[in-house]
């Protein structure tokens, strides 16, 4: 659907989709072969944070609305995902669950706050929001404070596959993945994916259209939340650690900052961003606090040289060479 | 039941101190081009915010089908028939001409909550939006993106999606605003095919446009009616030529 976005026709449909499909194939091809070269941890962190900037893409590309505030549900999931596996010794598929709900329902509960604001208001609250969540991962004695749950249990998937192998978790992790980025391409492509993308463009008239503008972006918002939450809950896993940086709002600048850094509102926009991220975090990290002004200045670049992400730029390269 | 599809009593809207409506009492006859015409600021576009909701009246009664409709939401009248269009030109910009009229359209279905179906579910919508699309002759622009149209196809394209709701009442805020000659044909043309199964209230600058179209013409100055009738009569009363000649009109 994002061919709409070309404003030149696409003059064969049919062909365009068969591309699409063997770059699709070719990609999964190439992230189950990636653990034989690259690290299966810095590739899960990648795939992680992929969702995580997935979720928030359904709100910012999708409806227009860019909350501050997705650390909460991150975070949250990560918290319970590990108490449901260390303390409640739950299977690994129910403790996913119970996580990826918990966070949802977070996220009805914010969005329902949050969604009758506009702009700057919206982000506010959900940030401020999103504190309260951090303050109350601080307090809580389930939580462990400054050292977080550590040495979570991996366990194993359906009683079978030990993810105590990375390589094992690693898959189960891309399966997770690649299900649910097929789901947030039907989500966007779906009636209800319509009508956001209708909201997005122009609110007053979805509303004189009939369209019960409100219930719409709550639907999308606990969606995203719980997509964010099964992020969270996964990385826990991962990383058998769920600490406070979980929930801190650096988490909810980061997730802005892959989305846009890949180019918000389109399918590879946020795996692209994600994985840039992860990779510049990695390779950045023998600098120390230059960490931060560095990724600050790819930023800032990002931003003033392609203002539709490296996906964007991408794009418009293509057309550029397809047309000469 | 009365005459009138829609009719408001001692209808008001304050902002702060400034009443920009004052004790308006409309009375529109269903199947007709009824006009609300004034000069900049005397709260025509006000009145279409009260009618259809999008502002809360500070005063006053608005009756529409008999049934008072003071204190439902936009959306509510919206649903029961009463469908306006924006001064500013309202599209959705990043759809395609046939995205926007599928997305007035899919509404009634209920399928639009629905996350996990694909568009195809929507298909039954396809023959309207392109019968839609061609009474405003933009079939050949079907998969433009909205925002890549001429003004004046965006005009088009939103009285169309207004039209797929196939509202009772029409409530249109300066057609013609920004168009050239061959459009204001074209969008003329379409307005006086409404009145068949249709009432529309229009905001219009264009007099021209008011005398060819309208049965009723209201006349706004400074929130209140000055005069109302038809455009004969209008036109010949001496307060709306003062008002008209007195330099507050651009
Ligand atoms: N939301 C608002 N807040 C404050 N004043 C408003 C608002 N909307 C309109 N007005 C004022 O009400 C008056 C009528 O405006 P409007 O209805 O837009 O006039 P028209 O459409 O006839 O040109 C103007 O003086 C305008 O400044
Ligand atoms: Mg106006």
């Amino acid at each position: 659907m994002n061919q709409a976005n070309l404003s030149t026709p696409v003059a064969n449909p049919r062909r365009g989709s068969l591309q699409r499909t063997l770059l699709t194939v070719a990609l999964i091809l190439l992230a189950c072969l990636a653990p034989t070269v690259l690290y299966p941890t810095f590739l899960m962190k990648g795939l992680c944070f992929a969702l995580f900037a997935m979720a928030f893409n359904l709100l910012i590309g999708y409806v227009g609305l860019l909350s501050f505030g997705h650390a909460a549900f991150f975070g949250a999931a990560a918290y319970i995902v590990g108490h449901a596996l260390k303390v409640w010794g739950l299977p690994v598929e129910l403790a996913l669950v119970i996580a990826t709900l918990s966070s949802a329902f977070l996220g009805t509960i914010v969005g329902w706050l949050a969604i009758r604001r506009q702009g700057i208001y919206f982000a506010m609250i959900t940030l401020a929001l999103s504190q309260v969540v951090y303050f109350v991962a601080l307090q809580a004695p389930q939580t462990g404070g400054e050292d977080g749950l550590q040495a979570i249990p991996r366990g194993y998937l359906f009683g079978l596959f030990d993810l105590s192998d990375s390589m094992v978790l690693y898959y189960v992790v891309l399966a997770i993945f690649l299900a649910c980025f097929f789901m947030m391409q039907r989500i966007v492509s779906s009636p209800f994916g319509e009508v956001l993308r209708a909201i997005r463009d122009n609110e007053p008239r979805a509303v004189s259209l009939g369209y019960q503008v409100d219930h719409y972006k709550l639907l999308a918002f606990t969606l995203s939340a719980g997509l964010s939450g099964l992020a969270g809950a996964l990385k826990a896993i991962v990383f058998q650690i769920a600490s406070l940086s979980d929930v801190h709002w650096h988490a909810s600048g980061e997730v802005v900052l892959m989305t846009l850094l890949g180019g918000i509102g389109t399918a590879m926009g946020p795996v692209v961003g994600a994985f840039t991220y992860a990779a510049l975090q990695n390779y950045l990290a023998p600098f120390g606090s230059w960490v931060f002004i560095i990724q600050g200045v790819v930023f800032v670049l990002c931003v003033l040289v392609f203002r539709d992400g490296i996906v964007g730029l991408l794009g418009r390269i293509r057309n550029r060479i397809g047309f000469n | 039941m009365s005459d009138y599809i829609l009719e408001t009593q001692g209808l008001g809207k304050a902002f702060g101190g400034f009443m920009a409506v004052k004790d308006v009492a409309l009375k529109v006859r269903p199947n007709t081009v009824h006009a609300l015409i004034g000069p900049n600021g005397a709260g025509k576009t006000t009145v279409f915010n009260l009618l259809t909701k999008f502002m809360p009246p500070t005063s006053g009664h608005i009756y529409f089908k008999g049934k008072e409709i003071t204190q439902m939401t936009p959306v509510q009248v919206a649903r029961l028939g009463l469908v306006r269009s924006f001064q500013i030109s309202a599209v959705f910009s990043g759809l395609t001409v046939f995205e926007n009229l599928r997305v007035a359209l899919a509404r009634p279905l209920g399928l639009s909550f629905k996350f996990w179906r694909s568009l195809d579910s929507l298909k039954s919508t396809d023959a309207r939006a392109n019968e839609l699309i061609e009474a405003v002759g933009l079939t050949e622009f079907r998969d433009t993106r909205a925002a890549d149209l001429a003004y004046g196809r965006k005009r088009a394209l939103e009285l169309a999606t207004t039209l797929a709701l196939d509202p009772e009442l029409v409530l249109l805020d300066e057609p013609m605003a920004g168009l050239g000659q061959e459009d204001i044909a074209g969008i003329s043309k379409l307005i006086q095919a409404l009145k068949a199964d249709r009432t529309v209230i229009m905001v219009e600058h264009n007099l021209s446009v008011v005398a060819d179209l309208s049965d009723t013409i209201t006349v706004l100055q400074r929130g209140e009616i000055l005069a109302e009738g038809d455009y004969a009569s209008v036109s010949s009363d001496k307060r709306v030529i003062e008002a008209y000649l007195g330099g507050d009109y651009e």
